[in-house]
């Protein structure tokens, strides 16, 4: 007789056998939600990084959508605007198959005073499996999550959290700097009110990132970096020292700086801010060689980022707008067919 | 009115350092006999075995919601709540509508609360017209109408003239000031404690600066002018060292702490096993505050120097907290678990029994110069009101709010297992709340 | 019950090289030939019988993969969920003669899948099926082109084709369902 190693997974229907040389459990996604990435596991993130793989592959042939998600309904739910997000959400929905149903606040009776659990409500009652949901205030999606059996996307909360961005960037960095472990990745700007900041924090310690945090004093978040959590691999650092950041960094992600910090007294002035945090060329040049320039858009060129950086060599951010919808792809694909099991 | 044994018990009276195995007789609506193996032929008796029996607790900062916000609570409802809480008197807070701020304004409160309130309550005037933070109200009048002390609660007098004014004359009145210490400019939107947990969810936080600031300003202004000057709730360990150097300086100034800070931190924002992440019910102003600013207060009730533990009990309807955590309301829902928060505290070692039952019986009555309104309130003495709360520091029971008197629901402390429970109180000679078999 | 080893070793190789020969014969050489393999065991049987092909021809045919995940009617019902992995489908199978490769074929959900995603791919001129095992126990209306072997099966028992490439060896079991439904 011949000793035969455990068989690989095997359906409960039948299909077509697979063998059983498969090496590693397959990582399995079991949430309902996704609202941010600070509970995912390394393992869920590969998971959705390779899924996200053979979306972008099919995005790529010369049908470019599949019908996987054919009779899943995808509403997009934005309290605030956002026409990338949201478009890149249907786009991404519609490329598989889904129906989508684009709602904005003010087109809806949220701007009649609805509450956003009632809103959700009504949502899932008229047969959304899927809410994508941007809110201006931090938590809202776990709020709407918890008064709706729909599966909740946070396509942005507030300052809290904006996971498929994070998850979107972390894949084009994989995409062109291989392993993202030991990798040196500086944030710089508004850290204090950025959920892209956040949530690419959390996502970029899970696979093992060096991350640094640097911006103004008033910008900072000063308690990051003794949080629980922090001692990990590469830890994280938080500076106002930019040069020093961008010394050896092999990814380099320059945030969007809102006019109103100034009104706000967080900046004394927009040139100040240009003047000492500006990515450009000549500050770039500390970085390691070929390192990348991310930003999560919309950019505020000459702001916080110098044009010619953004549209350099070195810059991702197109791609960036393009691997987000083959990462969304990718999540709605895992949340929905897990919803169907 | 029958007469009341409550018998067997442990008495502690904090006033007069009493704590024995022991009886109360009330008759006539007041303590008669205080001591052991009393008779009381006729009397109807309370079986008070197990349990402490200590004057009824006293409330600085009670939230009643009547008139104007009904659909958060009532009069009836909530002080309901407080009975149930062993609280036998509750200060009302003047953010009503209408504003306790002229004599007729408090003869219509005070004709609500003889219709339907469970315990006395006492009235605070609001400090300002209308708690408008522009000029004051009718300070005089509201201290003959039976005020026991002036606030504008959530709103803090702003102008460092106004408030000067307001201490000066409300000290020659004999009222204190009573004075929720925030500085605007600095805690701003904020809806929780600045700091690692408000930043890492990405909410807009209050600095405790925002709190010592504004007491050092009316520490100052205490001195300047001599007048009574109370701090309302508490929350800081820089605010109890700010206290405690004023006290020594001999000023008169008094504070209160929250059972809601003494047992929680802003930890509780996050939600946990029991709770969920962003939790309105633990959306409090001031703000839940950091685990060293937790311990600073547990020491300030041990030592002396916060002289209450009032409860800022604030209902709030559901549908008001079932909103994203920036537009919910502030408060909690505190007057039934207070008790159970700081027996519980007890039961690990952090708080003191003694300091815990001064601060809820002796603290408060000598805070607003109770005694002045209601003689020998806060004590166990003979003649003393028949004020009792008896309660049972074993028993552990598990908070569901469903389960509530009052119509605010919004605690942060659903499902989690407390000691100490509430058994029988008596307000005025009258058994007003008894707990199952605790009567016999 | 423990495994039954069906063939093993040459007998693997021998039943390979047959198809591969009856491949060419039926296309009339190796012109237009693309091999798709169906991920995951289809993949390295394509590649196997290119080289078989390429032996007695001396032209390798294109090979792809292809997962048919995204295709699949069973997805609410597979669980754990099989990954979905990009294919990797050479240019120009417009015109071509595709030859879906596949290790097992049963009850036909999974070829039903592969053809509607051939398709996205472009326009074959045919498609044909190339499988090392037909177990039997048809769902849909499909039959393979190319069979290096028929076992028949009871519906609860398993088929494994194992190959050098992946498993370290070549051979095919026949095993109860119930030893390999395990605990996976």
């Amino acid at each position: 007789m011949v000793s035969i190693e455990p068989a690989a997974p095997t359906a409960t229907e039948p299909e077509e056998q697979q063998g059983p040389a498969v090496t590693e459990d397959p990582a399995v996604w079991a949430r309902k939600d996704l609202l941010d990435t600070d509970t995912l596991s390394a393992e869920e993130i590969d998971l959705v990084l390779e899924t996200a793989d053979a979306m972008a592959e099919v995005r790529e042939r010369p049908v470019g959508r599949v019908a996987t998600l054919r009779g899943t309904t995808v509403v997009t739910l934005f309290y605030e605007n956002s026409t990338r997000t949201r478009a890149s959400f249907e786009i991404a929905a519609k490329a598989m198959g889904a129906d989508v149903i684009n709602l904005a606040a003010s087109g809806s009776s949220v701007g009649k005073g609805e509450s956003l659990v009632d809103t959700v409500r009504t949502i899932e009652a008229v047969g959304a499996d899927v809410v994508v949901m941007r809110h201006p205030n931090s938590g809202a999606a776990a709020l709407a999550a918890r008064h709706t059996s729909a599966s909740v996307v946070n396509g942005g909360d507030g300052s809290h959290a904006h996971p498929t961005q994070a998850l979107l960037d972390l894949y084009t960095m994989r995409r062109h700097v291989g392993e993202i472990e030991g990798r040196k990745v500086v944030i710089v700007g508004d850290i204090l009110h950025s959920r892209v900041a956040r949530s690419n924090l959390w996502a970029l310690q899970a696979a093992g990132a060096q991350v640094t945090l640097c911006g103004p004093a008033t910008l900072l978040p000063q308690s990051l970096r003794s949080l629980p959590g922090y001692e990990g691999p590469g830890g994280c650092e938080v500076t106002t020292d930019l040069e020093g950041a961008l010394t050896g960094a092999d990814v380099v992600m320059a945030l969007r700086i809102q006019r109103e910090r100034q009104d706000q007294g967080l900046l004394p002035s927009l040139r100040e801010y240009i003047r000492q945090y500006q990515i450009t060329e000549e500050r770039l040049a500390r970085a390691n060689a070929g390192a990348l320039v991310m930003h999560p858009g919309p950019m505020n060129e000459g702001v916080e980022i110098a044009p010619e950086v953004a549209h350099g060599l070195r810059s991702v951010v197109e791609e960036q707008v393009t691997n987000g919808v083959a990462v969304r792809m990718a999540i709605l694909y895992l949340m929905a067919t897990a919803r169907r099991r | 009115m029958r007469a009341l044994l409550i018998r067997g018990g442990r008495l502690i009276d904090p006033a007069s350092g009493r704590d024995e195995q022991g009886d109360v007789l009330i008759e006539n609506g007041r303590v008669s006999a205080v001591g052991g193996n009393l008779s009381g032929d006729g009397a109807e008796v309370v079986d008070a075995a197990g349990c402490i029996v200590t004057p009824g607790f006293i409330d600085l900062h009670a939230h009643l919601r009547e008139p104007g916000f009904e659909q958060k609570g009532t009069l009836a409802t909530e002080t309901e709540a407080a009975l149930r809480g062993g609280f036998t008197t509750a200060c009302a807070m003047p953010n009503t509508d209408p504003a306790p701020d002229s004599a007729p304004a408090v003869e219509g409160f005070l004709k609500l609360v003889a219709q339907k309130a469970r315990v006395r309550v006492l009235p605070v005037g609001s400090t300002t017209v209308g708690r408008r933070g522009e000029r004051l109200a009718a300070l005089s009048e509201l201290a003959e109408a039976g005020c026991v002390a002036l606030s504008d609660d959530g709103s803090p007098v702003p102008g460092g003239n106004l408030m000067r004014n307001a201490l000066t004359l409300a000290g020659a009145l004999g009222l204190a000031v009573a004075e929720h210490c925030d500085e605007p400019s600095l805690s701003g939107k904020g809806s929780m404690h600045e700091g690692a947990v408000s930043e890492r969810l990405g909410l807009e936080g209050q600095p405790a600066a925002a709190e010592t600031v504004a007491i050092a300003r009316n520490i100052e202004l205490c001195e300047l002018t001599g007048g009574r000057f109370h701090i309302m709730h508490v929350t800081t360990a820089r605010g109890v060292e700010q206290v405690a150097h004023a006290k020594e300086r001999g000023l008169p100034v008094t504070c209160e702490v929250t059972p809601s800070h003494l047992f929680l931190t802003d930890e509780a924002v996050a939600g946990s096993d029991l709770t969920p992440a962003y939790d309105t019910s633990a959306k409090v102003n001031p703000p839940l505050r950091t685990e060293t600013d937790r311990l600073a207060l547990l020491a300030g009730v041990n030592s002396g120097v916060i002289d209450a533990i009032a409860t800022d009990h604030a209902p709030h309807a559901p549908e008001e907290k079932l909103r994203e955590f920036d537009h919910a309301p502030f408060g909690i829902s505190c007057a039934e678990t207070a008790l159970a928060t700081v027996t519980t505290l007890v039961s690990r070692g952090e708080l003191e029994l003694g300091a815990t039952l001064r601060a809820l019986t002796q603290g408060p009555a000598e805070t607003f110069a109770l005694d002045g309104h209601v003689p020998g309130i806060g004590t166990l003495a003979v003649g003393a009101p028949g004020d009792v709360t008896v309660f049972n520091p074993e028993e552990r029971w598990t908070v569901d709010p469903a389960a509530f008197a009052s119509k605010g629901k919004n605690t942060p402390l659903a499902g989690l297992e407390l000691q100490g429970r509430v058994r029988a109180v008596v307000v005025g000679g009258e058994l007003r709340h008894v707990l199952e078999a605790a009567h016999v | 019950m423990s495994p039954v080893e069906l063939q093993r070793g040459q007998e693997v190789a021998r039943t390979i090289r047959r198809l591969a020969h009856e491949i060419v014969e039926s296309n009339g050489g190796a012109e237009d030939l693309v091999l798709v393999g169906l991920l995951t065991r289809g993949a390295p049987l394509a590649g196997r019988l290119a080289s078989a092909i390429e032996a007695f021809e001396g032209e390798c045919p294109p090979v792809g993969r292809l997962d048919v995940g995204l295709y699949r009617d069973d997805v609410a019902h597979r669980d754990p969920p099989a990954p979905v992995r990009p294919s990797d489908i050479p240019l120009g199978v417009d015109g071509a003669t595709v030859v879906l490769v596949d290790d097992v074929l049963y009850t036909g959900r999974t070829i039903r899948a592969a053809m509607d995603a051939i398709m996205d791919f472009g326009r074959p001129a045919r498609v044909r099926l190339a499988v090392m095992v037909d177990r039997g126990h048809r769902e849909l209306p499909i039959r393979p082109d190319f069979v290096g072997r028929n076992i028949p099966t009871a519906p609860s028992q398993t088929v494994e084709v194992r190959l050098a490439e992946t498993d370290g060896e070549d051979a095919i079991y026949l095993m109860e369902g119930a030893d390999s439904h395990g605990e996976h």
